[in-house]
């Protein structure tokens, strides 16, 4: 559906994009994961045809976006970071004015009023876009997306700045348009993806250093060897016992404090299990295991997963091999710095 | 095009920005209107009109094509066109067509102020019908090039108030140079400025001569700035 080859995008000396090349199938739902800064969005602007890349190729639909656009772009509907919204008008001019846009020939009415039932801005129809909450501005967006309904959807950060509420609503609305839409959305949040999408990537500094199903990106996380506990106990002596423990490669004191319970962050040794084990030794000794959660579940945490893990060879493909090496682990040491 | 044609012109309305564009331009017009011929008495010369006319783009330009691509690059809305099936060319076109209307038809209701003179003047002292419709021609292509700047200098910019205060310069330079070519003592240079000058040009018409070299000239001009527009959209995505 979206054939993407070798696309690079140069700022002067910079690189946004540095050799990206992925494949997005019919009726995926593809989450772009990545930092702030990683070029998520510049893919995605190359992608939709505002921006053009320095070198490389997309196909949409087996039509080049750089020698047919107006082909390619009747194909998708785009939402961009800040929705493209004209205050100055009501929803329903603004509709209007995104279907003659499009150039679209399906019938207005009907047309209009399903994509206001899908999104849930019936109610506001007749407002004015400047007098609309962020969370119906971005629903507003997101139908602005669907006129014409275009194969392809694209979301760049969906649910930026919206309440709790709202989030789950946007992620339950995009896992229905993945029913027979081809999606990607683009994203920093980490539990966003495994909610609605299909399969990961996974960029950073402009390169892809993963593209995998996404239980297979959740089974790395659950591989992680990081642990906070909380244990009603005395403090030293607990620590010392975690410490000491075997299959425990690490073990520190936090400053939470719950009650008599006091909370310590521990690292197993690759391969072990250590949760069983710990609760039937703090059983033995008679300090209550009350928490134990897995750390590990934000993005810089995969990054170390997917490092530590298969997600070498993918990585390394490209550029100088001793200097890609040295810069990951650069970065592997600031992010685990991070997290302690 | 079509569509942000009429997104344009209905914006005119929704916003401010379309009263005060006729507003301003019509009461200007009148009282230049006023002081040139009616209170002139024997005097009165509808060239005078017209040539402060003019001038008075000064002013209103600025009004009309400030907003046009600025606002729309600080409002990230440019990105729905751009992804749209649109050309570039087509947008561009859609918002200049808006602006040449609003502009077109306010000079049009102005044109009015001259029913006053045909009604009250001396029959042997009526100005000449051709000679008022060939300057209006004339003060619509003039406009024409201003707008076009203007639309040009808006899509540098993403603040209102520099396209604006950008625009006022560069109409005025435009204007005031034709008049102070004289005063440059180096013949060639003169030459070619009174070449470029819009207002050296514009003199012909109030004279009472068609100059169809001028029309030529004017349409150029709009379209260089148009394509020049285009051009920065090309720029901006290659970029």
């Amino acid at each position: 559906m979206i054939k993407i080859e070798n696309l690079v995008k140069r700022y002067g000396a910079n690189y946004a994009l540095d050799d990206i090349s992925f494949t997005v199938n019919e009726g995926e739902i593809v989450g772009f994961l990545g930092p702030n800064g990683a070029g998520k969005t510049t893919t995605m602007n190359i992608i939709t045809g505002y921006l053009s890349s320095t070198s490389g190729s997309v196909t949409v639909n087996g039509i080049d976006i750089l020698e047919e656009p107006k082909k390619a772009k009747k194909l998708i509907g785009f939402l961009p970071e800040q929705p493209p919204l004209y205050l100055d008008m009501t929803v329903e001019e603004y509709l209007n004015f995104v279907y003659n846009l499009k150039g679209c020939t399906l019938n207005r009415y009907k047309h209009l009023s399903e994509i206001c039932e899908v999104v849930k801005i019936s109610d506001v129809f007749h407002r004015l876009i400047k007098n609309l909450s962020k969370g119906y501005r971005q629903r507003v967006g997101i139908a602005q997306a669907l006129v014409g309904n275009p194969k392809i959807i694209i979301f760049d950060e969906p649910t930026v700045g919206l309440d709790p509420k709202q989030i789950i609503e946007i992620r339950n609305l995009i896992r229905t348009l993945g029913k027979d839409h081809t999606v990607i959305l683009s994203t920093h949040i980490l539990p966003e993806v495994q909610a609605v999408c299909d399969r990961i990537i996974i960029i950073n500094n402009g390169k892809i250093i993963a593209d995998q199903k996404t239980e297979e990106i959740s089974k790395a996380v659950q591989n992680n060897r990081r642990f906070n506990v909380k244990i009603c106990g005395p403090k030293k002596e607990v620590l010392s016992m975690l410490k000491s423990k075997v299959g425990i490669v690490y073990a520190e004191e936090l400053a939470e404090k719950d009650g008599d319970a006091f909370t310590y962050m521990i690292e197993s040794e690759p391969g072990v299990d250590i949760r069983k084990n710990l609760f039937y030794t703090l059983a033995e000794k008679g300090w209550p295991l009350i928490g134990l959660e897995g750390v590990g579940t934000n993005l810089e945490d995969i990054f170390i997963s997917i490092v530590d893990g298969g997600g070498e060879d993918t990585r390394r493909k490209k550029g100088p091999p001793s200097k890609q090496a040295a810069k990951q682990e650069d970065e592997t040491s600031a992010i685990g710095g991070e997290n302690k | 095009m079509t569509a942000v044609y009429r997104r344009e012109m209905k914006a005119y309305f929704t916003t401010p920005i379309g009263y005060v564009f006729m507003i301003v331009f019509l009461m200007l017009a009148s009282a230049v209107f006023c002081l040139t011929t009616i209170q002139q008495g024997e005097g009165s010369n509808i060239a005078m009109y017209f040539t402060i006319l003019i001038f008075l783009f000064i002013i209103i330009v600025p009004i009309l094509t400030m907003k046009s691509f600025a606002e729309e690059r600080k409002m990230k809305t440019d990105q729905l066109i751009l992804t749209s099936p649109v050309s570039i060319a087509g947008m561009i076109a859609g918002k200049y067509f808006a602006a040449m209307t609003m502009y077109t038809g306010t000079l049009l209701v102005s044109a009015l102020n001259f029913y006053t003179i045909f009604k009250f003047a001396a029959s042997n002292a009526a100005p000449n019908v051709a000679s008022i419709i060939g300057n209006h021609v004339a003060v619509i292509l003039v406009g024409s090039v201003f707008i076009s700047i203007g639309i040009f200098i808006s899509s540098l910019t993403e603040n209102q108030l520099a396209a604006a205060i950008i625009t006022v310069a560069a109409i005025l330079v435009l204007l005031v140079s034709g008049m102070l070519s004289s005063l440059i003592p180096f013949y060639p240079l003169r030459v070619v400025v009174n070449w470029i000058s819009i207002f050296t040009r514009f003199s012909y018409f109030t004279y009472g001569i068609f100059d169809y070299s001028a029309v030529l000239y004017y349409c150029s001009m709009t379209f260089l700035f148009l394509f020049l527009t285009g051009r920065v959209f090309d720029k901006r995505r290659w970029g």
